[in-house]
């Protein structure tokens, strides 16, 4: 698995976000209108393609999409 | 492991009840236009059924049940057995099964009794009603499940207020010694308890006058202690944790697969959950029927309402076998698997 890869899950979960836009450095939290709902979403599409669980505490914890893809990575 | 098969006792008949009064999340002010469209696509909820403040969750059970009993032709005389399953009783005390009993024009000998379970209550209220029926002395039996959910959710709680809406159903069991055997696996976690919670009014956070305060718990989050709080994150993974696993087992357990199934009815707790549910399984989406865009999460309703609602001409025309699963608050999950044959199902009930 690479983080390229969880980039393009991301981006096919999020229909407003321009493809591209997304870099592992980047703070999703900067490029998302972030809520609730959209951690729910990140948290399904993770157990779906990945079949690891992650919960609100590793979101929270994570700044950039690459802090996330690392937790999803040790979870699998 | 609480898995186990009851023969003898049949579903005869479904019936549901939901409000008058239909509100739409196109009309929730208190959220963004964009949070809106996205109640509607991603929570799935497009409209909800709201109960009258003094409508108790016991009128609309009362009102699937006369229907249904007039649709079976059934002598109410002969109705030993009445459970109740709601966390929206009528009253602290006394129990809400004794009054609907009366209302209904039991009789005396009937057994009533209520019990407080949600989301699971469906699944949990079959296993009581076919357990306590199957013994063969008691050959009729009633069933009453629902919720009215929105009078405790607040309008300032984007958390919860646009997720619920009110229903509540009957379901109708008969003693019979041909009926094949109901299956179920049942499990309970309470250490989630306060994963969906209404805080004050009970004896451990007895009511006072700090019940009635609204606090802020998040942007777009303001609610008081009487009011009902879901943490979202902790029970959406509770159930990609536990669902999946509870179904595999019970499948296992029967030397069965999905497709032994025609139809999976699952609680409706919203429309992201279910459908990472549904991928998780591998089920197609023919076979997983959705109540929640026209209703809303109806709690302890959900599954019976969507039977009614989605299936209603599938059970009374010919033999299906359905698998059910309702799993939240508790937290409280089970799975019941059935075959059932010539239903009578009269259309949702507008009350």
């Amino acid at each position: 698995m690479t983080v390229e890869d969880f980039i393009k899950n991301i981006e096919s979960e999020f229909e407003d976000l321009e493809p591209g836009k997304l870099l592992p450095e980047t703070n999703f939290r900067e490029v998302f209108d972030w809520n609730s709902i959209n951690a729910l979403i990140l948290i399904a599409m993770v157990k779906t393609e990945y079949g690891a669980a992650i919960n609100a505490e590793d979101i929270q914890k994570s700044k950039s999409i690459n802090d996330l893809f690392e937790i999803v990575k040790s979870k699998v | 492991m609480a898995i186990f098969s009851i023969p003898k006792v049949r579903m005869a008949g479904i019936a549901a009840a939901v409000p008058r009064k239909e509100v739409s999340n196109y009309d929730y002010k208190w959220v963004s236009a964009k949070d809106r469209e996205m109640l509607v696509k991603t929570v799935g909820v497009e409209k909800r059924r709201v109960a009258e403040q003094g409508t108790a969750t016991s009128d609309l059970c009362i009102a699937s049940a006369e229907r249904l009993i007039q649709e079976l032709g059934w002598d109410k005389q002969e109705i030993q057995l009445l459970i109740f399953i709601s966390q929206s009783r009528d009253y602290i005390i006394p129990s809400t099964s004794g009054i609907i009993q009366h209302k209904l024009g039991l009789p005396h000998s009937c057994v009533a009794y209520d019990i407080g379970l949600g989301c699971s209550g469906w699944v949990y209220g079959v296993s009581a009603m076919v357990s306590m029926m199957n013994a063969g002395s008691i050959k009729k039996g009633l069933l009453l499940v629902g919720d009215i959910s929105t009078l405790t959710a607040s309008y300032r709680d984007k958390s919860t207020y646009p997720l619920f809406g009110d229903a509540a159903t009957a379901t109708a069991f008969e003693y019979d010694e041909t009926a094949p055997p109901v299956h179920f696996n049942l499990e309970s976690d309470g250490s989630g308890y306060d994963a969906i919670i209404i805080p004050d009014g009970g004896m451990r956070n007895f009511i006072s006058k700090k019940s009635f305060d609204y606090r802020k718990f998040g942007v777009g989050i303001y609610r008081n202690r009487l009011q009902i709080a879901l943490n979202g994150i902790e029970v959406f993974n509770f159930a990609l944790r536990e669902v999946t696993p509870n179904v595999k087992k019970l499948l296992q357990e029967l030397s069965a697969t999905t497709a032994d199934y025609e139809y999976f009815v699952f609680h409706q707790a919203n429309l992201l959950m279910n459908e990472t549910l549904r991928k998780m399984l591998k089920l197609e989406k023919e076979k997983v029927p959705y109540s929640i865009r026209n209703y809303g999460n109806t709690s302890s309703a959900s599954i019976p309402l969507t039977i009614v609602s989605e299936l209603r001409e599938v059970i009374t025309l010919r033999k299906v076998k359905l698998f059910s699963c309702g799993f939240g608050v508790g937290l409280s999950w089970g799975s019941v698997a059935m075959e059932v044959e010539k239903v009578v199902c009269p259309a949702v009930i507008e009350y």
